[in-house]
């Protein structure tokens, strides 16, 4: 793997007259407040984009009643912060339902890492991103919003009842507050840096 | 007109569907040309890949034959550098479009898009601390 690294340090003395855009994405269930995460933190207003479904979606959606409709719509939210010139880091909020994960493996494919949120009264909607990112080895955080009027678990409570890998960084959030926001996003990114370390320590040894 | 249709959601039995819930007036294929994917160059645009205005394009002749949807896109390109994404949600067009379209734009040399980092490369551990130390400052 040698040449890689050379290649990389290549790379990177150009990145910074190249513009360099890093990917992270927030998946979680339905209504945990993804929305709100990417907008508490963006620097643009949360932008939705549309991805056109045609064959995909056709064989699971329901399209009784409505036979001529071949194309569903998914819209997917995201937002970006600027780090430098030339450096940002764009967020992308994953759609929830889960016919719509063929679109995660493109969303996921380069990403820096995900921060998968959590809500105490159903921990079991974020199974899925769970098990997802941590078949793919995508690094990723929890990040338990903490809604009013929820029961307050320990970060410890709620490793244990995911079930998550050894090191997985579990946080507890305001998804709303941006300095919370940016916590999360802060821990993700070391997180992913001592994963990267360690693959590569690996690769070496 | 939009008064009218509110409540009545575009289902409702006997309700006409006005301005954008009537979608849109070009459909996507249209101007796409039919095409789903973006030509022969056989580039595939990621979600974050990043726009630039190419800095030697062709002149004002060539741009003139453009269609809209393509110089809406480029028009967002001068204003700042985007993502891909970001150019579908400010032109309101389908991902999917915006790729086609993007792909012509490539093509004939108006624009430039920059490859998303390759993930065995990712995070440098130069600019990890970068963006740390950036989300903290901010």
């Amino acid at each position: 793997m040698a040449y890689e690294r050379s290649e990389r340090t290549g790379a990177c003395d150009e990145t910074d007259s190249t513009a360099l855009a890093l990917k992270i994405l927030v998946a979680g269930g339905f209504g945990v407040g993804k929305t709100t995460l990417v907008g508490a933190v963006s620097e643009i207003r949360p932008l939705r984009t549309e991805e056109q479904l045609s064959r995909a979606g056709q064989s699971v959606d329901d399209t009784g009643g409505v036979d001529q409709k071949t194309t569903t719509t998914v819209a997917m939210d995201f937002g970006r912060i600027t780090i430098r010139s030339g450096l940002s880091l764009y967020l992308f909020g994953t759609p929830g339902q889960d016919r719509f994960w063929f679109l995660w493996d493109e969303l996921s494919q380069g990403a820096l890492g995900a921060v998968v949120l959590a809500d105490t009264r159903r921990l079991e909607d974020c199974f899925p991103a769970v098990d997802y990112f941590e078949h793919r080895k995508i690094p990723f955080v929890v990040a338990v919003n903490c809604f009013t009027g929820a029961r307050t678990y320990g970060a410890a409570d709620v490793s244990l009842a995911l079930d998550l890998d050894r090191g997985t960084p579990v946080v507890l959030c305001d998804a709303r507050d941006r300095d919370s926001g940016k916590e999360v996003l802060i821990r993700l990114v070391e997180y992913a840096g001592r994963m990267h370390t360690a693959r590569l320590l690996d690769s070496v040894g | 007109m939009n008064e009218d249709s509110t409540g009545d959601g575009p289902s409702a039995p006997g309700s006409q569907w006005y301005d954008a819930e009537a979608g849109p007036l070009v459909r996507p294929y249209a101007m796409t040309g039919g095409r789903t994917k973006p030509g022969p160059s056989n580039v595939r645009f990621d979600l974050i890949a990043l726009v630039v205005v190419d800095d030697d394009p062709p002149g004002p002749a060539d741009e003139a034959l453009l269609g809209p949807e393509h110089r809406s896109l480029l028009t967002l390109c001068r204003a700042e550098t985007q993502s891909v994404a970001e150019l579908a949600a400010d032109a309101d067009l389908p991902v999917g479009v915006v790729r086609v379209l993007l792909g012509d734009l490539l093509e004939s040399g108006f624009v430039r898009v920059s490859r998303p980092v390759p993930p065995a490369q990712l995070p440098d551990e130069r600019i990890l601390r970068e963006v740390i130390d950036g989300l903290r400052a901010l």
